[in-house]
C-alpha cells in the first residue's frame, strides 16, 4: 500500500538528515506502529506519507514515497486527501467546522461527493465510532477522547485507504485512550484500513500492532518486523516488554494478557518478597503520612471557571519530601488545582495556603519562593532568545545569585549549548529548562502539569531521577499526569480527581492497585501481589540469588 | 425508490438558516442607524436581547452575546470620554463643569482640548454612542444566534475560499485573547507582575509565535483534508470567469463613483446593473471550478421567510417613518427637550420580536 524507496529527508541547517535510508513496503490492511526515541524522524516519516513533507514543511525529499500508486512528490496533500487521512496529537488544531456532524462531512464536501453518499457515510461513521448521541454537539464542548474520535471520524468519512496518526493518545487519559484504540482496531479488522501510527506511550498501543517499524535514530537503519521480535531489541520498550526481558521470556510478551499467562513462575519466585522501600511505595521515603507542618494546604476549595465549578470542595495537604500524583479524566480539574496553588485562579470559596501565603493575593515575587509551577506547555514560561538569556532572567526574577539557574541547567541538561534558542530544544529538553527556571528560586513546593506529554522513555527516566532527587532534597512535588506508569514509578501518594472532587487519596500502591484504569502494567501482570514497576521486581530479584528463570 | 431530501428537515427542533438571522439582525441595525432617539435605540436593544434569550442554542458561540454587550458599553464610555476631553460640536449653555483648557497654537484652530463640558454636549455624545452600541449589539445578536461558520456554509462555491479566510480570522481573535491571558498568567509563575502595560507587551512576541504556529497547523490540517481541491475546467472558461469578474467589479466601482458624485446620475444606474450582472455571472462560472458539494444545507422554509421578513420590515418601516417625521427620530439638544417615543416607530420596531415565536427552538445538546 505504501512503499518507501531509498527515502531520506533533510532540512536546511540540520546537521544530519531527519530521515535516512528508508526502503520498505507497508502492505494493505496492516496496523504499523512507529517507535523510536524523540528526534528519530517519526513525524517526518508520517509527513512523507500524507504529502505534508516536503510540500508543506519544506526540506528536501530524496527517493520516492508512493501511496496507493500515487507519488507524493507530484501529488500535493489535497490531491492525496481521498487516499490518506491524517490525525495529529491535538484534535482542536484539526477542526475546521464547529459541530460534530459538519466536521464529519467537511472532508467529503471538499472532495465533492454526492449529497446522498455523504448522508449515508456520516450516519455510518457516527455509528462506527459511537458518536451518534453527540452529532449536534459543538466540538469544543466535547471531552478529549470524544474530540479525538471525531477527528478520526472526520478523515474516515472519505474512506481513505491509509490512516496516518501522530501520537493520537498522548494527550488523553487512560480511559479515553482506550476508546480511541478500540476504534482503530475495529477499522483495521472490519474495513481493512492501513494504519500508520507513531506513539510514545507504547504500553497503550504495542499489543494492537501487526508490525513495528523501529527508527533507532543516530543514523542507524530502520527495522520493520514482527512486534515481539523488534521489541526484544528496541531501545524504547513498554514495562510489559521490560518485565518479559527481565524474566527471560522470549519472545517478550506484548500485552498484559500474554504476560499474565507466562507469569506464574515469576509470581512464585516473588512470593514472600516485598517491594523494596518498606511496606508500600516505590523506592525513596516511605509513603506513611509524614510528620511536620504541611508545605501547602487546601481546604474546601471551590474554583469556578466558566459556568460550571472546576473544583468542588477539595481538601488536600502536601508535605515536604513527598511526591504526589494527581490523576483523573481530562477536564477533572487537575490543572485548575495546580493553578490555584500557584495563584493563577482565585478561589470561589475555601482557602489555599502555600507557605503561609494566600497564592492569588500574594505578590508574584514572594510566591515563586514558595511554589513553582511548570505548566502543561513549558514554552509558556520561556521568553528568552537563548538558554543563557533565560537563565540570567531567571536569576534576576528569583533574586538568586548569578549562575544559580545555569548550575541547575547544567545538572538537568548536561551538554546543552548556552546559545540554543529555547524553541529549538526537544520537548524533553524544554521541560528540563523550564524546570531549571522554576527551581532557581528554590520553592519548597513544585507543581508539574502533564510533564511527560511528548517525552520518550529515556527523557521520562531522566525526569523520574530528577524528581526523586528533589523529593530527597525535601521538596514537596505535586504532578498532574495521565501516565500511570510514571505515577507508579514516582509517586508516594496518589490523588484521583473526578468532576472537581477527590475520589481517592492514599499511598500509590493502595490507590492504583484497586483501580483497573490507573493500575500500571506490572501490577496487572503480578496482581494480587503489590508490585508496581519493573525496577522494583529487578531489585527484589537481585536480592535473591540466581539469574533469570 | 424514494428520492432523498438534500436539506435538513424543516420540522422539529432545528437551527434556523443563518442567512435569515443575519438579515433580521441587519434589518434591526439598519433601523438603529436611522435614529439617535435613545428610547427607540433602547427598544431595539431590548428586542434583540429578548429574541437572543428566547432562541439561542447552548453552543459555545451563543455566549458571545455578553461580550458584544460589554463591547457596546465600552464604545459608549469611550464616546463620552472623548466628548468630555475634546469638547463637542454642539453649542450648549448648561455647563456641568469646566476642565482646564489646553492652549493650542493657531494652526490647530477648531481643535479643543479641555474646556467647558455642557449637558447638551454630553447628551449628544451619549445618544451617538448609544447608536454605535446598538449596531454592535445587533451584530452580536446575529453572532450568538448563528455562528459565522454556519453562514459560511451558505456561501456560493466561488466565494468559499475567501469566506474560510474570514472565518479563520474571526475565530483567531478569541484564541489570541486566550493566549494573552494564559501567557500573562505565566508571568506570575516567573515571579513577575502580571499587571500593567509592560506585562502585556512582553507577551506580544510569544503570542504572535503561538498564533502563527496554530494557523500553520490549521492550514496543514485543511490541506490534508482536501481544502482547495479544484475541478478541471477548460482554460477558456477560466479566462472568461476572470474577465467577467474583473469587468463587473470595475463597472460597480465606476457606478459608485458616479452615484456619489454629482456628475453621472444618468449613466450610473445602468452601469451598476451591468456591472452587478457581470460579476454575478463571473461568480456563477467560478463556482464550476470549485469541486465542493454541500452536506445537508439548511432549508429555507416559511420560518426563515418570517424571521428575515420581520427584520426587513423593521428597517423599511423605520426608514420610511424617519423620512416622514425626522424630528421624532433625532431629538434636539438646543433647546434641551426630553426625547419622546414615536409610537408608530416603536410599533414598527416591535415587529422585530416575530423571531422569538417564529424561529424554531434550537436543538439542546445533552450537556
Amino acid at each position: 500500500m505504501i512503499t518507501f524507496e531509498q527515502v531520506s529527508v533533510s532540512y536546511p541547517g540540520g546537521a544530519a538528515p531527519a530521515l535516512h535510508g528508508l526502503d520498505l513496503t507497508v502492505p494493505e490492511g496492516e496496523l504499523v506502529l512507529l517507535v523510536g526515541p524523540s528526534g528519530s524522524g517519526k513525524s517526518t516519516l508520517l509527513g512523507t506519507v500524507s504529502g505534508l513533507v516536503p510540500h508543506f514543511t519544506g526540506g528536501v525529499l530524496h527517493g520516492r514515497v508512493t501511496v496507493g500508486g500515487r507519488d507524493t512528490r507530484t501529488h500535493r496533500p489535497r490531491e492525496l486527501a481521498d487516499l490518506v487521512g491524517t490525525v495529529g496529537q491535538d484534535p482542536l488544531a484539526h477542526f475546521v467546522t464547529d459541530t460534530v456532524e459538519d466536521e464529519l462531512a467537511y472532508g467529503m464536501e471538499s472532495l465533492g461527493l454526492a449529497p446522498e453518499v455523504m448522508r449515508r457515510r456520516v450516519e455510518e461513521t457516527l455509528d462506527l465510532l459511537g458518536l451518534a448521541e453527540l452529532r449536534g454537539r459543538a466540538l469544543t464542548s466535547l471531552s478529549g477522547g470524544q474530540q479525538q474520535r471525531v477527528a478520526i471520524g472526520s478523515v474516515l468519512t472519505v474512506h481513505p485507504k491509509v490512516l496516518v496518526l501522530d501520537e493520537p493518545t498522548s494527550a488523553l487519559d487512560p480511559g479515553a485512550a482506550e476508546e480511541v484504540l478500540a476504534v482503530l482496531q475495529r477499522l483495521v479488522h472490519d474495513l481493512g484500513t492501513t494504519v500508520l501510527m507513531a506513539e510514545h506511550r507504547l504500553e497503550r498501543v504495542v499489543q494492537y500492532a501487526d508490525q513495528v517499524l523501529l527508527l533507532p535514530g543516530g543514523g542507524r537503519a530502520p527495522v520493520l518486523g514482527d512486534p515481539a521480535e523488534v521489541m526484544a531489541h528496541s531501545p524504547v520498550r513498554p514495562p510489559v516488554v521490560a518485565l518479559g526481558r527481565l524474566a527471560g521470556w522470549s519472545p517478550p510478551p506484548l500485552s498484559v494478557r500474554d504476560a499474565r499467562r507466562r507469569a506464574a513462575p515469576l509470581r512464585a519466585r516473588l512470593d514472600g518478597l516485598l517491594p523494596p522501600g518498606a511496606s508500600a511505595g516505590p523506592p525513596g521515603p516511605a509513603g506513611d503520612p509524614p510528620a511536620g507542618e504541611p508545605v501547602a494546604t487546601v481546604r474546601r476549595l471551590v474554583v469556578r471557571r466558566g459556568p460550571v465549578p472546576a473544583l468542588r470542595g477539595v481538601d488536600l495537604a502536601l508535605h515536604a519530601g513527598t511526591i504526589t500524583a494527581l490523576m483523573g479524566r481530562n477536564g477533572a480539574g487537575k490543572s485548575t488545582l495546580l493553578g490555584s496553588l500557584a495563584g493563577l485562579h482565585a478561589p470561589g470559596s475555601g482557602t489555599v495556603l502555600v507557605g503561609g501565603l494566600t497564592p492569588h493575593q500574594a505578590r508574584p515575587k514572594d510566591l515563586v519562593r514558595r511554589a513553582g509551577l511548570v505548566p502543561q506547555d513549558p514554552r509558556d514560561l520561556l521568553y528568552g532568545e537563548s538558554v543563557r538569556a533565560e537563565c540570567a532572567a531567571a536569576d534576576q526574577d528569583a533574586g538568586a545569585g548569578p549562575g544559580s539557574c545555569r548550575a541547575l541547567v547544567e545538572r538537568l541538561l548536561p551538554g546543552i549549548s548556552q546559545d540554543t534558542h529555547p524553541r529549538d530544544l526537544s520537548e524533553g529538553q524544554r521541560l528540563s529548562l523550564a524546570l531549571a527556571v522554576v527551581l532557581t528560586s528554590r520553592p519548597p513546593l513544585l507543581l508539574l502539569d502533564e510533564p511527560t506529554r511528548g517525552l520518550d522513555y529515556a527523557a521520562k527516566a531522566r525526569l523520574v531521577e530528577i524528581l526523586r532527587g528533589l523529593a530527597a532534597d525535601s521538596h514537596a512535588v505535586l504532578l498532574a499526569t495521565h501516565d500511570v506508569e510514571l505515577a507508579a514509578a514516582l509517586a508516594h501518594r496518589t490523588v484521583i480527581l473526578a468532576d472537581g472532587e477527590i475520589v481517592a487519596d492514599g499511598p500509590t500502591p493502595e490507590v492504583v492497585l484497586s483501580s483497573p484504569a490507573f493500575a500500571p502494567q506490572v501490577a496487572k501482570i503480578l496482581s494480587p501481589s503489590p508490585w508496581l514497576t519493573v525496577e522494583q521486581v529487578e531489585q527484589a530479584l537481585a536480592g535473591t540469588a540466581g539469574g533469570p528463570a | 425508490m424514494t428520492s432523498l431530501r438534500r436539506t435538513r428537515p424543516a420540522a422539529g427542533p432545528r437551527h434556523l438558516h443563518p442567512g435569515a438571522w443575519w438579515l433580521w439582525a441587519l434589518g434591526l441595525a439598519a433601523a438603529a442607524s436611522r435614529t439617535t432617539n435613545p428610547l427607540l435605540l433602547l427598544l431595539i436593544i431590548a428586542v434583540a436581547g429578548y429574541v437572543v434569550a428566547a432562541r439561542r442554542s447552548d453552543a459555545p458561540w451563543s455566549r458571545s452575546y455578553g461580550t458584544f454587550l460589554r463591547l457596546g458599553l465600552l464604545v459608549l464610555g469611550i464616546r463620552l470620554l472623548f466628548a468630555v476631553l475634546l469638547g463637542s460640536p454642539v453649542p450648549g449653555t448648561h455647563v456641568v463643569f469646566t476642565l482646564p483648557e489646553l492652549p493650542l497654537p493657531a494652526w490647530a484652530q477648531g481643535v479643543r482640548v479641555g474646556g467647558k463640558v455642557t449637558v447638551e454636549g454630553l447628551l449628544f455624545a451619549l445618544y451617538d454612542g448609544l447608536k454605535l452600541a446598538t449596531l454592535l449589539i445587533c451584530v452580536g445578536a446575529a453572532n450568538a444566534l448563528a455562528s459565522p461558520a454556519r453562514l459560511l456554509r451558505a456561501l456560493p462555491g466561488a466565494l468559499y475560499e475567501a469566506g474560510v479566510a474570514v472565518v479563520v480570522a474571526m475565530t483567531f481573535a478569541p484564541n489570541l485573547v486566550a493566549d494573552v491571558q494564559r501567557l500573562r498568567a505565566a508571568r506570575r509563575l516567573r515571579g513577575r507582575s502580571d499587571r500593567g502595560v509592560k506585562a502585556l507587551l512582553s507577551v506580544g512576541l510569544p503570542v504572535l509565535e503561538g498564533a502563527l504556529e496554530r494557523s500553520v497547523a490549521l492550514a496543514a490540517a485543511m490541506d490534508t483534508r482536501g481544502f482547495g481541491r479544484t475541478a478541471d475546467v477548460p482554460p477558456r472558461i477560466a479566462r472568461t470567469t476572470a474577465a467577467l469578474t474583473l469587468a463587473g467589479l470595475l463597472g460597480v466601482c465606476a457606478a459608485a463613483y458616479g452615484l456619489l458624485g454629482s456628475a453621472g446620475t444618468g449613466w450610473a444606474l445602468p452601469v451598476l446593473a451591468i456591472g452587478l450582472a457581470a460579476a454575478g455571472a463571473g461568480l456563477l462560472l467560478g463556482s464550476r471550478r470549485a469541486a465542493r458539494t454541500r452536506y445537508r444545507p439548511d432549508p429555507w422554509a416559511w420560518r426563515e421567510w418570517a424571521v428575515a421578513g420581520s427584520g426587513v420590515l423593521v428597517a423599511v418601516l423605520v426608514i420610511r417613518l424617519a423620512a416622514l417625521h425626522p424630528a421624532a427620530f433625532a431629538p434636539s439638544f438646543v433647546p434641551l427637550t426630553a426625547p419622546t417615543l414615536p409610537l408608530a416607530a416603536a410599533l414598527a420596531v416591535l415587529v422585530g420580536l416575530v423571531p422569538a415565536v417564529a424561529a424554531p427552538i434550537p436543538p439542546r445538546s445533552a450537556s
